[in-house]
Parts: C-alpha cells; structure tokens; sequence
C-alpha cells in the first residue's frame, strides 16, 4: 500500500495552528527569508522550473501566472496578490485543513507571492461559511504582524506588504478567479469577460496575481529546499504533491497528501478501502464541475494530463467514492441541481440551460419515450452551454453529465 | 445601532459585504433591514439597487426575517450519498417546518447550503458559526433540544 508523503501538511497535528512561535520552531518563514534575499524575478523562475501548477482545478503553471502579473502594465500604481480561500467545489476540504491547522504556511507562501510580483497589497477572499479558517487566519496574519512578517520594511529588506481578509457570501460562483474580484469590490458575483486576465487587468483594474490557497502552500517549501527537491516529487509534467479529499463509501473519508501520480485504486485504499468491502461502482472526481469515472480508471494515474487524456479531471483533488447501490443518477441530479442553484444568470445559455438539465434530468426518470436520445441531447445542450457561456460555471454542466453517459448510460435510460 | 456598526467600516464599496454580514448578524432576526440596507447605500454613496442587488445576491443574506438560528444543512453530492435527505426529514418533523421555513417559535430557520466543506464526517449541517457533522436522527434530537434549553434558560 502506498503512503503518504506529507509536505504540505507536515505541520498538521504536530504544532498548535495558532502559535507563530511554534511555526517558526518547525522551520516556518525560513522560504521567506530566504526568498527576500533573492531577485523577485528570481524567486519566480524557481517556482517556475520547479513546475509548479495551480492546486484550484486549473493546473496552470504558477510561475508562468507570477510571470505574466510582473510583468504587465509597470507603469500600474498598485498590483495585489489575491488569495483564493473560497474553497466550494463540492467534496472538497483541503484549503480549509492547511488553513484551521497551519495558517502560516499558506500566509508566508502569499507574503513570497508578494515579493516575486512586487505587490504591496494583498486580501484573502474565504468563503464566509468557513468561521474557522477565518478565525485562524485573522489570528496568523495579526502575529504575523507583530514578527515583522507582514507591514512595512519586512524583516528589513525595505518591501511593504499589507493583507486582510474579505468575506464571501454564499456564492459558489465567486471562486471563479474574476467573478471573486468582482465580490470582493463589494459587487454581485457576475463574471467578467475574459480576456483581459487578472494578471492584465484585476482587482480594481490593476495587475492582480489569483492563486488558489494550496498553490501558495507549496511556495515557501520550493523556495526553502529548493526546485530539485520538489521536481523529485511527482512526475515530470505533474511535480509535487497533491491532497486528494476523499469522501462517501470509504472507511476512513479524509484529506490525503500524495505524490503525484498515484491511482484512484491507491487513493481508495489509502482511506481503508471500500467501506463495508462493498464493490466500487463510481468516482466522481473533482467534485460537481467534475467527471465520473468507472472501474476501468481504477488504475490511471491521477494527473493533470494523464486524467485529461482519459477525458476526465483531477480538479481541486476531490475524489467521491461510490459503491454498488448507490444511484449515479441520484448525484447527477445532485449536481444538476447545483448548477442551477449557482448560475449568476448573466449569460442566457447559462441560465435556461441549467434550468433545462434539471428538467430533462426529471424526465429520464419519470418516463420517457426514448430516453436514449433524450440522454443525447442533454449532452449536445451542455456542449452548447460550454461554448457560449461567459464563465466556468456554464462549462462546467457538460463534465459530469458527458462522463455520467459514457460510464452508467444504461443506468441513466433505465431508471 | 445600524449607524455605529457602519462607522467601524471605512465607508468604500469593497467593504460591502463585510458591513451587510455584521448588520445581519447584529439583528435578532438575522436579516437585512430594509433601513439597514437604505443607510448602507447611504453611506457608501451607491443606489439603493445596487446594494439592495447584492443583498439578493448572496445565499447568505436574507432580506426577509428569520430565526436567532439559521440551520444550514449540506445538500451537496457527499451528504446526499450519505443519507443527508433523511436528516432533512427528521429536522422538519422536529422542527414542525418544511426547507426555508421559520418555526413558530421563531427560533430556527432551516436552509439547504451548498457543500460545507466537512465531506470527511457527512452528513453535516451548521448553525449559526457553528458545525455539526456525523448526523443522524438521535444526534438531531440532542442538538436541536440542546438549543431549545439554551433559550429557555
């Protein structure tokens, strides 16, 4: 059986969350002073040779992103560094576990994104049903503080950089990188068309640098013990590590660190197994903006590409486990449902056709009269929704219902 | 009241929902005044319909009264899995209302939310700040009764 390889959450259970002092003792803001003694553009091509991909569901290069934000528009008065705490994708819990068990560790990761983009101002954007992460935050960022981490002159190298927390509301839409921008301005969560990318033009229309709260964990390991070290981690496209959340018909549901790479089967037996020794029947991988997997993926490797090539994502690493006699269909609809619950209603695609899904989704089960092709267009129509949607959100439809039909179709026409 | 809890906020736009979560959780009945909302658009000179349609926006702001207790059960895919639906049943049996209603004693207020984020120890629900996981009806039972004695005492 594999193990886990914690680098991320190497704290977690062996230092008190809300003590700087014990942080530090565990070699916490060495990565940053460390880092401080660096040319920002060279803190960026470390985190970029290192291979660093965005732990949020997209998987785009970190350092390229940190590229692109320093870059853009010098003659700006103000670029920030924005953090994605706005965890909501369904089954997904590994930001809220690094921020209640080791707030410093994402923190000094965004002090490190700070300098390498050369941002005096930062905020956290955590979902508001999160009062733990909050709490805990709050409380890493006044040490923080105190220690000469955060504020001006910042443990003397003459860079100033000031961070707070702002609050979402209950919108699973605002973890979309420019709808949060919008929230975070104090306006409803309406995506923005894109491009110009946050790098170009984000928060309050200056460069603004989004990275999820997982992504800037990594940082300060990176900067610490350096790019080799970590590109010995993972794979050679995939480098590092990921938390996998594993959750429904397993014995032991919990959050994972494991080196990239490994399989749903390790995963599955990583969290004791199939609970009860009930036969595996589906994954549903990345939470509802994912895509159901079968038994034959049991033994793919859990890569950004690899998953990608299979037609299927790892996203923000939620894995939902389900056993013979659970209902695919029944979580479908779940995730139908959702959608149309989150639909901003911006985009008309968007908005009816999430609607629609709910409703045909109804008539696969109350009778149909060819629910074959019922089935087909529902899958056609999320297709049309993914290409003329503003936002991720009407894309997102078109995964599970496609990959629900190519696993479980005759569950889907029969039931 | 609505006016000293504003002050503490500098008076900017990007303070908005932070000033709309506060002026909730300050009322007994954890919503937005239609004066609360009103002085807001005031003081952070923006139209009335633009906060008002923030205010709309977010799942987790009300606009009409509720309970001192707002029930947020987990609806999403791990929970449904994992039975939440008979829990959902159990709480409107005890509750005596049905999902999005307010009981007579004008205590709880039963919302479905969107994944919590507790999948490891689902079902889960929380109320107000806090979370409760591991549901099942027995544990329902201790949970709301434990609130009733709370406000009795």
């Amino acid at each position: 059986m594999i193990k886990e390889t914690r680098i991320i959450l190497k704290n977690i259970g062996k230092i008190n969350p809300e003590s700087i002092d014990d942080y530090i003792s565990a070699g916490g803001y060495k990565g940053l002073e460390k880092a401080l003694g660096l040319k920002p553009v060279e803190v960026i091509d470390e985190l970029l040779e290192a291979g660093l991909r965005g732990r949020g569901g997209a998987g785009f290069s970190t350092g390229m992103k940190q590229k692109f934000t320093s870059e853009s528009c010098l003659k700006c008065p103000q670029r920030y560094v924005v953090v994605n705490a706005d965890e909501g994708e369904p089954g997904t819990f590994k930001d809220r576990v690094i921020m209640e068990q080791d707030p410093h560790l994402y923190l000094e990761g965004t002090i490190i994104a700070a300098w390498a983009i050369q941002a005096t101002k930062g905020y956290i954007y955590i979902r508001a049903e999160y009062y733990e992460s909050i709490r805990k935050t709050q409380k890493a960022i006044e040490a923080a503080y105190k220690k000469g981490f955060l504020g001006t002159n910042i443990l003397g190298s003459g860079f100033d950089f000031d961070i707070e927390i702002k609050l979402g509301a209950g919108s699973y839409l605002c973890g979309e990188e420019l709808t949060m921008l919008e929230s975070l301005e104090g306006k409803r969560g309406n995506p923005r068309i894109k491009p110009p990318f946050p790098a170009e033009k984000g928060v309050f229309g200056m460069p603004t640098l989004v990275n999820n709260v997982e992504t800037l964990a990594n940082a300060p390991l990176i900067i610490a013990n350096g790019k080799e070290w970590y590109r010995s981690l993972g794979t050679e496209r995939s480098p590092g590590t990921k938390i996998f959340t594993i959750s429904g018909q397993v014995n032991k549901p919990g959050y994972f660190e494991v080196h990239m790479g490994v399989t749903l089967r390790q995963l599955i037996e990583l969290a004791g197994g199939m609970k009860n020794g009930k036969p595996f029947k589906a994954g549903l991988l990345g939470g509802a903006a994912g895509t159901f997997v079968g038994a034959s993926m049991l033994d793919e490797r859990m890569t950004y590409d690899n998953l990608k090539e299979k037609g299927a994502t790892l996203g923000s690493g939620a894995v939902i486990i389900m056993a013979e006699g659970d209902s695919v269909y029944d979580i479908l609809h779940n995730c139908l449902r959702f959608f149309r619950h989150e639909s901003c209603g911006k985009c008309v695609p968007c908005r009816v056709g999430t609607t629609q899904l709910v409703s045909e989704a109804d008539k696969l089960r109350n009778g149909h009269p060819d629910k074959k092709s019922l089935l087909v267009r529902m899958v056609k129509q999320s297709e049309i929704m993914a290409a003329t949607s503003l936002c991720p959100l009407g894309q997102s439809p078109v995964l599970p219902l496609e990959s629900a039909g190519r696993y479980f179709e005759q569950e889907l026409i029969t039931i | 009241m609505i006016q000293e809890t504003l002050k503490t906020f500098k008076p900017e736009q990007q303070n908005l929902l932070q000033i709309l979560h506060a002026l909730q959780d300050q009322h007994p009945q954890n919503y937005l005044t239609e004066q609360a909302l009103e002085e807001t658009a005031r003081y952070l000179k923006l139209t009335k319909s633009s906060v008002f349609g923030v205010a709309r926006y977010y799942s987790m702001f009300s606009t009409t009264p509720r309970g001192r207790y707002i029930i947020r059960i987990c609806a999403s895919p791990v929970c449904e899995l994992l039975k939440v639906n008979t829990v959902i049943a159990h709480l409107e049996q005890i509750l005596a209302i049905k999902t999005g209603e307010t009981s007579s004693d004008g205590l709880f207020t039963l919302e479905l939310s969107e994944c919590l984020g507790q999948c490891q120890e689902a079902p889960s629900m929380m109320i107000n700040d806090k979370v409760y996981n591991n549901l099942d009806a027995n544990r329902i039972k201790t949970i709301i009764n434990e609130y009733k004695q709370k406000n009795h005492d």
